[in-house]
């Protein structure tokens, strides 16, 4: 049931009806049931898949949170009789037992992961070695179905898991509000990453009739469908031509693919996000922010800070710390340090960095495309932090430039060009091509196709084009404006204003959308990871 | 502020709700100056006198018969109830339908679309169930209808459908957004032209002869209906060169027709018993009739009709008929003038044609 549809329009209507007629001590039951009921619509072999983290998740917190607590109790009885030495023994013994089950819980759910998701990468890898060896056999694939948003509910429980490990909070006693934290159907398509501390706040919360927060939500919720159906399902319709046959456009028609693909992914990932939200809101509850205006970042480390921010965090907080502070990891650093002196110092940030962005590329998806496009993010951001002295220079012999608007404008410019063109492995079919076809900015740029009406065979009308650029600027300015204070929040305290202005949108999209016989009705993007 | 935000925001509901009624009216397409026979199922709505003979069906019937001729030379009142590629279950949804507005005496039915078991395409469904009003029928022909890629939604709300039009409406969709002009006299769609049959192909053999067993049962449904309200179906397969009738189909027909006790009339056979010269009466090579051709099958029909169904009266000089038809007949020769005359010029211009 995708956001962009009716049966999720009419599913939405009677859950929200519901929620705010029955008594607020079961709202969040009657979440969970729909959540359920949401997810069977994906295929009910899914519900298996996320019913297994579910129970797995919350056993294992629950059995590790039993044993800190008779750990604790232990310590407390024995505080007169035990020395320093003794609790540390006894707490590292029990460490051991928690990090067991933990560790169980995390090989079995990344296994599900694992398997479901790059099996046939694993078999595709491994018969593209065989067919270069010469061998006459190939493995046949497993072709199995990922089920629906599988990479979000694991991360988002696996998150959960660790923080309980590591004492963060008290796992969840009921099996039913923890199930609800893991398939809380806003989230399930395309996340965001949900922490258990943030989201339990409001989740299991008792709701009255919020008329403001309701219009708040209703109002981010239609921007999102907005931006998704009138302008993410537009630009896929020039993408897919000139991706599809990429011979035939080459050059100029490539930069034209990593510019579109960077409005269409930025208008696809964030419009979902923003039903994400502003239906959680309507609801009552407060879904964590996954985009910051990310196209205005300077440098593509704060790019990276404000786009997809929950994953960024995740890595960041349980792959990238974890693994600098490994004992592995220090005793490479002492060791890089002696060999190499000061520059040795960096190896080990090296080492971890490309480890977070290999997995970071993983996690998107199970092809090559996606780890060299990990791979070449981590390279860049490497670069970059290696520059700093260079730019430290620069600006030491011109510092008035830094400041200045005209500076800014060619930061935010250079990082999202660097940003698109990394991005460009997303579209094409392997990785080869995608150098090819960048290859061929340098060696067949022929801008006349930008005059010669040949963008207007690629699918779109002239007015089509107009409609996009015009969404394209009107995302631009709401940005813009949003950037002390989100527009909405403006718009409600002028009602007229906000429902003139949702009227308008929602004609704008009737009317522009696109839907409909002779569509194909695109997935949200990151559906697929 | 909460009085407030939702006054206003009923207030912009209702507004809304007016702007989307007017813009589907201005999306709708209007089929005044092109594909006028998805102009035809609405027309029916505006008959203020009732008809004795309804005929049902594809362009089978809205070709081949003029209702003028039926009441200029018998006084019969009649209506024909056809679009293109109607399929049988729309047909019957249409039989239906009408038996609400009136009780006609005679309910015709070319029986063509017993070929087509499945649903066929998108764009004859929208030519023929756009046109009716919202209804149990409609919605019930609709769910029959619907190919894979269709929803009920579309048609509840057809700006869903025809939002992408936003780049090509023309002066003709606002002209038109709340009354069409007639494009039919009475169902039946004039043509002029004429363009004679020749080397009309023999059908290709097909892996299967039988009727699907839905269309059987629509057939069934008609029969049932027809009964009920005391109507008389009567069967006929329309003269039509192309497509082509199967020996196989024919015997399906009569076998059907013998065993419910229905009449019926296979004028492929009687071609030239009414009349007909298909080097003069067709206007696409022997698909359709034109008016010359129409008028003189009206003729034969008028007079079986007078013969074998006494329950269908002679309208003459009965009101409201009269007026009525008299009307009518006053606007079918109009049209059939202008288009002679369109038809003539054309003619000077590519005399080869």
């Amino acid at each position: 049931m995708s956001f962009a549809s009716a049966q999720f329009l009419a599913f939405f209507a009677v859950l929200f009806v519901l929620y705010y007629l029955i008594p607020r001590r079961h709202q969040w039951k009657l979440l969970l049931v729909g959540s359920v009921f949401f997810y069977f619509f994906a295929g009910w072999y899914c519900l298996v898949y996320i019913g297994v983290t579910a129970v797995t998740t919350w056993l294992a917190a629950r059995k590790i949170g039993a044993l800190q607590a008779r750990q604790d109790a232990w310590l407390r009885e024995r505080r007169e009789e035990l020395n320093k030495e003794a609790r540390k023994a006894r707490k590292a013994a029990d460490k051991k037992v928690r990090w067991r089950w933990a560790l169980g819980s995390m090989l079995l759910n990344f296994g599900i992961l694992a398997v479901v998701k790059y099996t046939d990468f694993v078999l595709g890898s491994v018969n593209g070695v065989l067919s270069a060896a010469g061998a006459g056999t190939q493995l046949p694939l497993a072709n199995l179905v990922l089920p629906m948003g599988i990479s979000f509910y694991t991360f988002q429980s696996m998150g959960y898991l660790i923080d309980v490990y590591w004492g963060k909070y008290p796992p969840e006693r009921s099996l039913g509000r923890f199930a609800l934290f893991v398939t809380f159907f806003p989230q399930l398509i395309q996340g965001p990453i949900s922490r258990y501390n943030d989201l339990s706040q409001t989740l299991y919360a008792e709701h009255r009739w919020d008329s403001r927060q309701i219009a708040m939500g209703g109002m981010r919720a239609l921007w999102g469908l907005g931006k998704k159906l009138i302008i993410a399902d537009r630009l896929a319709i020039p993408l897919r031509e000139l991706t599809a046959a990429p011979e035939e456009y080459a050059g100029l028609y490539v930069l034209a693919v990593m510019f579109l693909y960077a409005v269409q992914l930025y208008a696809d990932f964030t419009g979902g996000i923003d039903i994400t939200i502003g239906v959680a809101q309507m609801l009552g509850v407060k879904v964590t922010e996954n985009f910051e205006r990310p196209f205005f970042s300077k440098n593509i480390a704060e790019y990276w800070r404000r786009w997809h921010i929950t994953m960024g965090t995740w890595f960041r907080d349980y792959v990238f710390y974890p693994l600098s502070v490994s004992k592995g990891v220090l005793k490479l650093h002492q060791k890089a340090r002696a060999r190499l002196g000061e520059a040795g110092k960096r190896v080990s940030v090296y080492l971890c960095t490309m480890i977070l962005w290999f997995v970071t590329g993983l996690w998107h998806g199970a092809s090559w495309n996606f780890i060299v496009w990990g791979l070449l993010n981590g390279v860049v951001i490497l670069v970059s932090q290696e520059c700093e002295p260079l730019y430290a220079r620069f600006h030491g012999r011109f510092p008035g430039l830094k400041g200045t608007f005209g500076y800014r404008l060619f930061e935010v410019g250079r990082t999202f060009v660097l940003m698109s063109a990394i991005r460009v492995l997303d579209v094409y079919r392997d990785v080869p091509l995608t150098f090819r076809q960048v290859g061929t900015v340098f060696t067949s740029f022929r801008p006349s196709v930008l005059w010669d009406g040949s963008f207007l065979e690629l699918g779109l009308s002239a007015g089509d084009w107009l409609i996009a650029a015009l969404g394209a600027a009107a995302l631009v300015v709401c940005s813009l404006l949003g950037r002390r204070e989100p527009v909405r929040q403006r718009l409600v305290r002028r009602p007229s204003l906000a429902w003139g202005g949702c009227a308008a949108l929602v004609v704008c999209m009737v009317i522009f959308g696109v839907y409909g016989i002779g569509f194909d009705a695109t997935q949200f993007i990151y559906n697929q990871f | 502020m909460r009085k407030k935000l939702i006054f206003t925001g009923v207030l912009w509901c209702v507004l809304l709700a007016v702007a989307l009624w007017l813009l589907n009216a201005l999306f709708m397409p209007k089929y005044m100056s092109e594909i006028p026979e998805g102009a035809l199922i609405a027309e029916y709505y505006n008959e203020t006198a009732d008809h004795d003979v309804v005929f049902i069906g594809d362009c089978e019937v809205y070709e081949n018969f003029s209702p003028d001729v039926l009441w200029r030379e018998y006084g019969i009142t009649s209506y024909i109830r056809g679009s293109a590629q109607q399929l049988i279950w729309q047909s019957y949804y249409l039989m239906e339908e009408t038996l609400k507005y009136e009780t006609p005496k005679v309910m015709v039915f070319n029986v063509l679309s017993m070929q087509y078991g499945e649903p066929q395409s998108e764009a004859y469904n929208r030519l023929n169930l756009d046109g009716m009003r919202l209804s149990p029928q409609k919605l019930a022909a609709v769910e029959a209808s619907m190919t894979e890629e269709e929803s009920m939604l579309s048609y509840l709300f057809p700006l869903l459908r025809y939002h992408t039009r936003w780049s090509e409406l023309t002066a003709e969709d606002v002209k038109y957004m709340f009354h069409r002009d007639p494009v039919s006299d009475s169902g039946y769609l004039m043509n002029v032209e004429v363009r004679p049959a020749e080397n009309v192909p023999e059908g290709a053999p097909l892996a299967d002869y039988q009727f699907a067993e839905v269309c059987y049962d629509y057939l069934d449904k008609m029969v049932e209906l027809c009964e009920n309200h005391g109507v008389e179906l009567v069967l006929i397969k329309a003269p039509s060169l192309y497509p082509y009738w199967y020996g196989q189909w024919e015997e399906q027909m009569e076998d059907y027709a013998a065993e419910k006790g229905l009449k019926y009339i296979n004028f492929l056979e009687l071609i030239d018993e009414a009349g007909l010269d298909f080097s003069t009466d067709t206007y696409d090579h022997g698909l359709h009739l034109n008016l010359y051709g129409a008028e003189k099958l009206s003729h034969w029909f008028g007079s079986w009709l007078r013969e074998n169904c006494p329950q269908v009266a002679d309208r003459r000089g009965e009101e409201p008929y009269e007026t009525v038809w008299n009307e009518k007949s006053e606007a079918y020769a109009q049209r059939k003038a202008q288009l002679e005359a369109a038809w003539a010029a054309e003619q000077k211009e590519e005399p080869e044609a």
